[in-house]
């Protein structure tokens, strides 16, 4: 067996399952947020069971509207905090912790081996961690609140083999939009995409987390890291769970997947996914001329500290071109104390970027940054849809944190590897 | 369970955020959030949907965000079903949670015009394009996925299956 069918074995009571195969699978840690969380409680409330099924198991974050920015957004945050507080739940409020698929793992609630659901598409980030973590949607939310369990079709899997050194200048965000640009946005739905080789152990977690992170833009059901030494690291800490044998988690060498994919990244460049899907995707080396209005940076796909420092050290002593926006947000408070410390904030602010605090911001057009008609955005986030950032007449083109700063600086996409050679 | 109405078409790789854009997740009220269903793609959506019709997708219809809203707004403006080559597996699971049935078809999309009047049987896993007279015969839906649609979501069907 692969990693996600031993962990979807183990969570359903079984020695091995298969491909097609529908489990019925104990569920370890259920996340919702603010934007979800309301719809799940009303559904919750409707099927007229007084508590959840485990109250040390739900987690509640609010991250996307916050603070408020409407009366009506903070009428779901008091309904979300009403239900935290009733069902003696665990909640991150604003301050507190930041966006949620970053914080579940920092405060510990992502091991190895475990099954996560999340009412959000990006849950799928946790698979950076070895566990087997899916999105879903409110009622479904509701529906393991009250019986702690979820149906799951066992996935078929893509083994995404990466080998090879990333240039300078080039990040994990352009090895997954080069991926989701070869496999299309189609290109895994209903799958696992498990990503294995030596690229992928000398990664660092934060990189792990932005691939898995957007192996949802291409439909796949989970993404998952086999956990290792690093892996270790970072939970250390962070949990006083007893951590299960890395071992038993592994893929075995005869484990099937329905294809593999070998992708050497010695000669990938910076990538951009242009307007509006994510497989748009082109080398930005090809990028002629495109002026922004705003350049973002943060997400929980690139709102890490490793990719504040990259972004750091192509901003510092700089400022960004008139009439470009730049808004920075860390994923975290933990991430924004350490960009702190580190004096990254003093140099975003320096160059005449705008920090705000750890939200989900305007990678879904809600709240902070919204766009106008015909403005231009380069963003490190995960999606370009038509309408995704604020107007529906504006454009979005995703890249990642080095891609971004540079363009900051020049007021047009710009290859930072371009941009180090003209110095 | 058998559902009729005209088809509505789009293509491939409808996103959530065009079904139902973010700035409208703050709405709780489903006939609210009807008022925005396809925004991004066309604002006379709702007026169409009234009438009660049969939407018709391309590939990965669904893809993006989990927000259930989508097929919320998409059930209560007038949709009684949406056929498609493929889905998004997290809108796919949402749209049977809320009670709006959803079906895999290949060869849809090239098969159906706009307006085509469409009848479906789902016991029978049977499409009908009465307007043209093609058929297709579908995988049938597995029987608890069926009864979660005829109970009109899965928490009425939780409901009924937990007072037993």
């Amino acid at each position: 067996m692969n990693i996600t069918e031993k962990i979807l074995a183990k969570a359903s009571g079984k020695t091995t399952v298969k491909p097609g195969e529908i489990v019925d699978g104990n569920v370890d840690v259920i996340m919702v947020h603010d934007l979800t969380g309301p719809l799940a409680v009303e559904a919750f409330k409707k099927i007229g069971v007084p508590k959840v099924w485990d109250n040390k198991k739900v987690v509640v974050i609010l991250d996307h509207q916050i603070p408020a920015e409407s009366v009506t957004a903070a009428e779901l945050h008091k309904t979300m905090r009403k239900f935290a507080r009733d069902q003696q739940l665990q909640i991150y409020d604003i301050g507190k912790g930041g966006i949620c698929h970053q914080v579940m793992p920092e405060k510990g609630h992502v091991l190895p081996g475990t099954v996560i659901v999340g009412a959000d598409s990006h849950t799928c980030t946790y698979g950076a961690f070895g566990a087997f973590a899916t999105g879903i949607g409110s009622t479904e939310a509701a529906a393991v609140f009250a019986t702690g369990k979820i149906w799951l079709k066992v996935p078929e899997a893509i083994r995404i083999n990466v080998e090879g050194q990333f240039q300078r200048y080039v990040t994990p965000k352009d090895l997954i939009l080069h991926v989701i640009g070869k496999l299309g946005a189609g290109g895994a739905i209903y799958k696992s995409a498990e990503f294995r080789g030596p690229t992928i152990r000398d990664m660092s977690i934060a990189g792990r987390m932005t691939l898995c992170n957007m192996t949802v833009e291409m439909g796949a059901k989970n993404g998952i890291v086999e956990p290792d030494e690093k892996t270790r690291q970072f939970l250390e800490g962070r949990t006083t769970k007893m951590l299960p044998s890395f071992e038993t988690l592994l893929s075995d060498p005869d484990a099937k997947y329905e294809k593999t994919e070998d992708i050497d990244i010695t000669d990938l460049t910076p990538q951009i996914a242009y307007p509006s899907s994510v497989d748009n995707v082109k080398p930005a080396s090809e990028m002629s001329n495109i002026t922004v209005e705003q350049a973002f940076i943060g997400s929980c796909t690139n709102g890490r500290i490793e990719d504040l420092r990259l972004a750091a050290e192509i901003m510092k002593g700089k400022q960004v071109k008139d009439g470009v926006r730049t808004l920075i947000i860390p994923a975290s408070q933990e991430v924004y104390m350490q960009a702190l410390k580190e004096g990254l904030i003093e140099i975003f602010t320096n160059a005449g970027a705008l920090v705000c605090g750890s939200t989900c911001g305007p990678c879904l057009g809600g709240h902070i940054g919204l766009l106008a008609p015909g403005e231009t955005c380069v963003s490190t986030s995960n999606r370009n849809f038509i309408g995704r950032m604020g107007s529906k007449e504006a454009n979005v083109y995703l890249a990642s944190p080095a891609t971004v700063a540079a363009s900051a600086l020049t007021g047009k996409i710009t290859d930072p590897q371009q941009m180090e050679a003209k110095k | 369970m058998n559902v009729t109405g005209n088809a509505v078409k789009f293509g491939d790789n409808i996103d959530t955020d065009v079904i139902l854009p973010g700035k409208y997740l703050v709405l709780i009220d489903p006939h609210d959030l009807a008022k925005h269903a396809m925004e991004g793609l066309d604002p006379d959506f709702p007026a169409k949907a009234k009438k009660g019709i049969v939407v018709v997708g391309g590939k990965n219809f669904g893809c993006g965000s989990s927000r259930e809203q989508a097929p919320l707004a998409l059930k209560y403006s007038g949709v009684k079903c949406v056929l498609a080559e493929s889905f998004a597996r997290i809108f796919f699971r949402n749209a049977i949670n809320i009670g709006l049935p959803v079906i895999e078809c290949k060869g849809i999309s090239a098969a159906v015009d706009n307006g085509d009047h469409i009848t479906v049987d789902f016991e029978a896993g049977t499409i009908q394009d009465v307007t043209n007279g093609k058929s297709f015969q579908v995988a049938k839906l597995p029987s608890f996925i069926l009864e979660i649609l005829a109970d009109g979501g899965l928490i009425e069907y939780l409901r009924r299956s937990m007072k037993k």
